[in-house]
């Protein structure tokens, strides 16, 4: 069975943006877009659902929240607790202010880098991937819209080239 | 045009009429003399025997047994005996300027020299326990009227200050709420004016917040002396009616600015405000800071922290944003702010939440750059407050920082009225908290209570400031038209 996609490329993101609304108001289906910076409103104008990555990183700022506390409970009260400098160290509380900083940091730490890790793992991004891009001048000055061809392909053809684009390929992918 | 509804009106009166009930009622039950404190002291003394049997004061004494058990093992313990020792014999000035642990102190001293003390000394002893006593509860009505005067006076001034931001930054989304900032910074006048004469009743000795206006506490306290050059009544009033007087310059400046500005034919008028905005925020956070030790830090003369202007100065700031936030969302409910929308409201809110943890970052970084070096002087600062105000000096972080960055963290709940109209109130209860924390420890000490006086100037000062701020609100179209950047900030959205 052929797998058909047409490629629409834009020279503009206003154009791209009322020819994501027209393809979306005649039901067909969008693959993907390309684009060479982020266009404001395009998810929004795809229906693309909303990230969940903040929901993520909150969630990794308590894990790292609960291994500075547990790391340092465990070192400093239960393991060897050392009268430093008068210090405290009876129990977590009352020697707390001077963890604060710590724990502080780990939070963060492990809220910004384990969101970054999630953001690489679920958009596939890795040193020696190969480029995914189907036209070079999408990094530049063009914009790519690839939607999926079924039936009259000829019939489609006709309705991207009216909305606004400055190419329509058809291209067979595998 | 806003109207003023009737039934805000009457509730505005009521609160301001129910205030001063409760204030007069704190006045009125306040004691007067030393006997009246000694009754007190019995009938408080007859409650305690009930459950502790012999032992007056529990907490001291454990205090020192934990002392005698484990020397100088726990954090506060330690300090308060190096306190007690620290503080010269005889120098009952001192001692009664730091208010703070003079229970403790006595309770201390008993304990260790009851054997080979003489009874003389010991009534007299007693007689300077209670008139420190007397002292604290005459000055726990003045306390309350000041800390919620000085709250909401500095409330508005803090939104003034995010006015003046707003227009010096050019803030492309703010416009449509520039005539909310200005009728809460309306209050500034009235509230400046109930401040100032409180901080002339100082002077003229008719409460004792500021323990260094008593000439005879100075004459025997010599860090007292060495302040004097700053902390006397004549320079500290001029200093209070400058300050006052250079924010509502810059208030009524502005103000007549921006109303002329609806009528301009050019861009003038915007022009002067953007420069005198600019002018006055360099005058504000001078003045901001050299205000903060007046008013506030004065109150422990004794004590000082370098970045208290910064901490205050985030309290109120906070405060102010909150305010405008809630009146907006009462506009809009009532549907007088036409171009105002959600996207208005999450930014405020995340000016809430980002503020609330800047207030946060500065009193943690006060409370433990302190509480790590635990020098004497300083510490006995939150010694006073952890041990006398402990759940009023934990819960106003729970309030301030907990509990915002919790629930104001989400995006979608920043859109959210009923979201951001409840952190507001929490924000707003725990700022006020905040100002309680600073000024009764040093006025009042153990002897606080959020009773009929606090919470009657609570509501006089609440409804005060309802009927100035929507009475301004009244005077001028809810939407300044030709601010040049008002097409942006109806159009905002994010």
């Amino acid at each position: 069975m052929s797998n058909k996609v047409i490629h629409v490329l834009y020279n503009d993101d206003d154009i791209l943006m009322d020819a994501v609304k027209k393809t979306r108001a005649a039901h067909h289906h969008i693959e993907e877009v390309y684009t060479p910076f982020p266009v404001h409103g395009l998810d929004k104008a795809m229906g693309l659902a909303p990230t969940r990555i903040a929901i993520a990183s909150f969630l990794y700022g308590l894990v790292g929240l609960s291994v500075a506390t547990t790391m340092m409970r465990y070192m400093m009260i239960i393991d060897w607790p050392q009268d430093i400098g008068g210090k405290p160290s009876f129990s977590y509380i009352q020697n707390m202010p001077a963890f604060v900083p710590v724990m502080f940091e780990m939070t963060v730490f492990f809220a910004a880098h384990l969101m970054v890790i999630t953001f690489y793992l679920r958009s596939k991004l890795w040193p020696f991937k190969k480029a995914e891009n189907p036209d070079v001048r999408t990094t530049d000055d063009h914009f790519l819209m690839e939607v999926a061809a079924h039936g009259d392909v000829d019939q489609l053809v006709s309705f991207f080239e009216n909305t606004g684009a400055v190419e329509v390929k058809v291209i067979e992918k595998h | 045009m806003y109207t003023f509804s009737s039934r805000l009106k009457t509730f505005s009166l009521v609160l301001i009429v129910l205030g001063i009930l409760g204030i007069g009622y704190s006045f009125l039950t306040a004691p007067k003399t030393i006997e009246d404190v000694e009754k007190i002291l019995k009938e408080e003394e007859a409650a305690h025997g009930g459950h502790h049997g012999a032992a007056a004061h529990p907490d001291a004494e454990a205090t020192v047994h934990d002392a005698e058990l484990t020397p100088g093992e726990g954090g506060h313990q330690h300090t308060t005996q190096e306190l007690h020792e620290t503080v010269p014999q005889g120098d009952h000035a001192v001692e009664h300027a730091i208010h703070d642990d003079r229970g403790h102190m006595e309770n201390l001293e008993k304990h260790v020299t009851a054997s080979h003390d003489a009874e003389a000394a010991h009534a007299d002893e007693h007689h300077e326990h209670l008139e420190h006593v007397l002292h604290q509860l005459q000055n726990k009505p003045w306390s309350a009227v000041y800390v919620a005067a000085l709250f909401f006076m500095l409330l508005s001034l803090g939104a003034l200050a995010f006015y003046a931001i707003q227009n010096a930054a050019q803030a492309g989304w703010s416009p449509v709420l520039f005539r909310v900032m200005e009728a809460i910074s309306a209050y500034l006048i009235p509230g400046s004016v109930i401040v100032f004469v409180l901080l002339v009743f100082g002077v003229l000795h008719f409460h004792h917040i500021f323990i260094w206006m008593d000439e005879e506490v100075v004459a025997n306290d010599h860090l007292l002396q060495g302040k004097t050059g700053y902390l006397n009544g004549p320079f500290f009033l001029i200093r209070a009616a400058l300050f006052m007087g250079g924010w509502i310059l810059y208030r009524q400046y502005a103000r007549k600015n921006s109303l002329l500005q609806d009528d301009a034919t050019d861009n003038t008028y915007y022009k002067k405000n953007f420069k005198a905005s600019a002018g006055f925020l360099v005058f504000f956070i001078v003045t901001e800071s050299i205000m903060s030790w007046d008013w506030i830090m004065s109150v422990d003369p004794h004590w000082y922290s370098t970045l208290f202007g910064w901490y205050v100065f985030a309290s109120f700031f906070v405060s102010g944003i909150t305010a405008i936030a809630m009146i907006t969302l009462y506009l809009k409910a009532k549907g007088y702010l036409e171009y105002v929308n959600t996207s208005h409201i999450h930014d405020l809110a995340k000016f809430m939440f980002g503020i609330s943890v800047f207030w946060t970052y500065l009193w943690f970084s006060q409370f433990m750059l302190m509480w790590y070096a635990n020098i004497p002087e300083e510490v006995t600062y939150y010694v006073t407050r952890i041990e006398e105000y402990n759940l009023p000096f934990f819960g106003m972080v729970a309030m301030n920082f907990v509990f915002p960055v919790l629930i104001l963290i989400n995006t979608d709940f920043k859109r959210l009225s009923w979201i951001v109209v409840m952190a507001g109130i929490i924000i707003l209860c725990g700022h006020y908290l905040d100002f309680y924390n600073m000024i009764m420890p040093a006025t009042v000490g153990d002897r606080w209570f959020i009773g009929a006086g606090e919470i009657g100037a609570i509501l006089l000062f609440l409804g005060l400031f309802i009927f100035v701020v929507f009475t301004a609100l009244t005077k001028a179209p809810l939407l300044a038209k030709r601010n040049p950047l008002m097409e942006e900030s109806k159009h905002f959205h994010y």
